[in-house]
């Protein structure tokens, strides 16, 4: 039977706004059902973004949904949490969103550790404004800006977060709606800040440029370049070369959680 | 009454502190208006700096002192660059450890040697602005030494308060052999 | 038996992080910025003991936004700051605007422009309170000119802030936000302290952004009232629209809800104005210096009066209005080349001369400066 998403959708906001053939309802789809495993309460839940269009992506659910500005859903996030530690937050946003204009608060919040869940929808692309190179488009690859190919270096979003001190770090893709869902599930349940990464396809604004013309090869481009943290360990750096590695790729369980701490070290009481 | 007071000094060498002492016990203990202002600036450390303290029976507007009464100065270089705007028959006092060239102009100069006698007696110049504050009220007679005494010793963690009550009484003590 | 105030000698910004805890304020974000820190230091001290957060950010930016979201989730929140930073919360401050979000941003006002002099005073961001951020908005700006009203006006900010579901701006200046004086701390009941109102409808009729009210009901996130918030022009449940009516309507209402309350949030005061034939208009430390100066000429039998406002914004037009038909001049006192000179010649309409007095040398204005232009 079809798993029943309706009483986590709100009525009356879909159509999404998403092109055919873009993963982030894929994507959608798996944190519905990681958060009603949760058993979290629509009320306790609060999901934040910042702009692009993984960042439509609260207005559709009904939960406490905030559309933030620019790549600030992090930096909200943070005075919600410690407002009201008792609610349960998802912050989302895109590669431009989270590694570009809120880079800053990307890795603030990673080294606080405070307990929320982060996930980066990450196309290598800003797709809203129309395929504009994003801090993780490769080099080389065409975008409306970067017509002769993409010239820097790209971030690579997990070991950034690890860097940065992120105590739970995952990938996975938009191809593997299971195990995503899994890794959501493992995020949420990890004390502190976690971050999860999917790489995700927009056939509109990426694929269209980069000889990736249909959602079904973007898919299976997914599916083709990655490689799990468990088959990884068994290979070689050349078979390794041009592919990525999901799973959970970093757990800290030692690093104190923020508002917790504060409270400790603050003496902090409710009044 | 009114007083216009001015300290001058070098950044570091704790005149915003002495300032801001004069002005609570004269606002708290005494029940006075008081407003303490300062100069801040890239002389917060060394350098000339100024810490402006005016007490009144009436309502204080402008927190700026337009011409002093009262001016302390611990350096040559305060004193050169703060020591001017005096009201007529003002009341100068000067540290002359380190200020060694002033001008009578018909004010009443005091030479008091602050620093080096708290060196002395302390081992260490920390609690020259306390000294000071002893110097000017005994010179001046602006409040009780006590109602001082008082918000030194609260203003301070209580380790410091018998260095700062020594410094205290020395710089009475200077000021009376000051006035001769 | 009245219980007697405490009286106690504060600095200008230690008495903003005494008013916001009287107030109720229980969160803090702030970056740190010369000369409005020590709010930041006192509170960071202070929240923990009183049921509130405090937290520094890694930039302006993110202390504006955190502020909104610790609204968002029920609590009364602050940030402060100062010209530079101020130029850097504008983003997430027009965001507080659209989403009807109430806090209270407190900017201690330097020289200018870019870092300009960071131990300086400056009143040249008044334009900058009012349109700084993009687009049409409302705005709500008090500028305090004592330590004791930089106590009261920010309780008087939070209480605005709450009424109407916005942010509020305090502007004080580097002479008031260091200067210290003693001040009689009102006791707990003496000064009014608005409560965040929670909706009185059950969730399912409930519209966070109802467009028949001038400022519909607030409720805050886990309070069962699940709803969508964005900076996008929206409908009344907070949903994006392209609707040009439903886009008119929520401008409209934004603009109203200040617009058609002027009594209630304007506030000036009138020193010696009853018959005065000068009349000298001076906000902040300006109109300390003013009242020195109008107390000078009065000794010299000129009869001047000072109108000082405790609301910049809305600007204090009636008010001024009512003096430029009855006075010879008004003199406008500021530490800008002029900005709210301009606003007060708008207001004035002609009916009377229009003087000016300013510095912009990082020196403050002094008492002398202005009675020279009075008695021209």
């Amino acid at each position: 039977m079809a798993y029943n998403y309706e009483e986590f959708i709100r009525q009356g906001r879909l159509p999404h706004i998403w092109c055919p053939g873009c993963g982030y309802g894929i994507i959608m789809k798996s944190m519905i059902r990681a958060i009603a495993e949760m058993g979290w309460t629509k009320d306790e839940t609060v999901i934040a973004s910042g702009i692009g269009c993984a960042s439509r992506l609260p207005g559709y659910l009904d939960f406490n949904t905030l559309h933030t500005t620019h790549g600030r859903s992090l930096a909200f996030a943070t005075g919600i949490k410690l407002a009201n530690p008792s609610l349960k937050i998802v912050a989302l946003g895109g590669d431009g969103d989270m590694s570009a204009i809120g880079g800053n608060h990307f890795i603030h919040a990673c080294r606080r550790n405070i307990d929320m869940t982060i996930i980066v929808f990450n196309n290598n692309i800003y797709g809203m404004t129309g395929g504009q190179y994003s801090p993780t488009t490769p080099i080389g690859a065409k975008a409306t800006t970067a017509p002769y190919g993409m010239l820097e270096p790209d971030f690579d979003i997990c070991k950034l977060a690890i860097a940065a001190g992120a105590t739970f770090v995952a990938r996975s893709t938009s191809y593997h709606a299971l195990p995503m869902e899994k890794l959501f599930k493992e995020a949420f349940s990890h004390k502190g800040l976690s971050v999860v990464e999917i790489i995700a396809g927009c056939p509109t604004g990426y694929g269209r440029k980069n000889n990736q013309r249909t959602p079904t090869s973007m898919l299976l481009w997914q599916k083709d370049h990655a490689v799990t943290k468990q088959m990884a360990e068994k290979m070689s750096a050349e078979e390794l070369e041009g592919k990525f590695i999901t799973g959970v790729l970093h757990q800290d369980t030692s690093k104190k959680e923020y508002v917790e701490n504060y409270d400790a070290i603050t003496g902090f009481k409710e009044k | 009454m009114r007083y216009d007071i001015r300290f001058s000094g070098s950044g570091g060498q704790g005149i915003i502190t002495a300032g801001i002492i004069l002005a609570q016990a004269a606002a708290i203990k005494a029940g006075k208006n008081a407003v303490q202002s300062q100069s801040y600036g890239p002389e917060a450390r060394g350098g000339a700096s100024k810490a402006e303290v005016i007490i009144s029976d009436d309502e204080i507007n402008y927190p700026k002192i337009v011409s002093p009464d009262i001016v302390i100065s611990l350096t040559q270089e305060a004193y050169d660059k703060y020591a001017v705007d005096l009201k007529d028959n003002a009341v100068i006092i000067v540290d002359n450890t380190l200020v060694h060239e002033y001008k009578q102009d018909g004010h009443t100069i005091y030479k008091v040697p602050i620093t080096s006698s708290v060196k002395e007696l302390l081992g260490s110049a920390v609690s020259a602005n306390i000294a000071t504050l002893g110097v000017l009220n005994e010179i001046c007679k602006i409040l009780e030494h006590d109602w001082l005494l008082e918000v030194i010793v609260g203003n301070f963690p209580e380790r410091a308060a018998e260095s700062n009550t020594k410094a205290y009484n020395l710089g009475v003590e200077l000021a009376k052999k000051a006035m001769g | 038996m009245e219980k007697v105030r405490e009286r106690k000698f504060l600095q200008g910004n230690d008495a903003v992080a005494l008013g916001a805890l009287y107030a109720g304020c229980k969160f803090y974000a702030g970056y740190p910025i010369t000369p409005s820190t020590e709010v930041a230091e006192r509170l960071a001290a202070w929240l923990p003991k009183n049921g509130g957060r405090f937290i520094q950010m890694e930039d302006e930016i993110s202390a504006m936004a955190a502020v909104i979201g610790a609204s968002l989730a029920g609590k009364k929140s602050l940030t402060a700051t100062s010209g530079p930073g101020m130029s850097l919360k504008l983003e997430n401050l027009g965001y507080g605007y659209m989403a009807e979000v109430p806090c209270v941003v407190l900017n201690v006002m330097r020289g200018g422009p870019s870092t300009g002099t960071p131990t300086g005073p400056g009143q040249a961001d008044i334009m900058q309170a009012r349109w700084g951020t993009h687009g049409d908005h409302p705005c709500i700006a008090l500028t305090p000119s004592t330590v004791y009203e930089q106590f009261s006006q920010t309780v008087r900010a939070f209480n605005l802030a709450e009424k109407y579901r916005m942010p509020v701006i305090i502007l004080s200046d580097e002479i008031i936000g260091h200067m210290r004086e003693a001040i009689e701390i009102p006791n707990e009941g003496e000064l009014e302290v608005i409560k965040r109102q929670s909706p009185t409808c059950p969730p399912e009729e409930y519209k966070p952004y109802d467009n028949s009210v001038l400022v519909p009901q607030m409720a805050s996130f886990g309070q069962g009232y699940r709803y969508h918030v964005t900076g996008l022009n929206h409908d009344e449940y907070g949903f994006p629209t392209n609707s040009p009516k439903l886009i008119g309507l929520q401008e409209e209402r934004l603009i109203k809800k200040v617009e058609e309350n002027y009594d209630d949030i304007v506030q000036v005061e009138h020193f010696m104005c009853e018959d005065a034939e000068h009349i000298i208009f001076a906000f902040g430390s300006s109109a300390r210096a003013s009242k020195d100066a109008v107390l000078n000429l009065r000794a010299r039998g000129i009869k001047a009066g000072l109108l000082k406002p405790l609301t910049i914004w809305p600007f204090p037009d009636r008010e001024i209005d009512m003096y430029a038909s009855k006075v010879k001049d008004i003199t406008v006192v500021e530490i800008s080349v002029g900005q709210s000179v301009r606003e007060v010649s708008r207001a004035a309409g002609g009916k009377c001369r229009i003087k000016h007095v300013y510095r912009v040398d990082s020196e403050p204005i002094a008492p002398s400066d202005i009675e020279k232009v009075v008695e021209e």
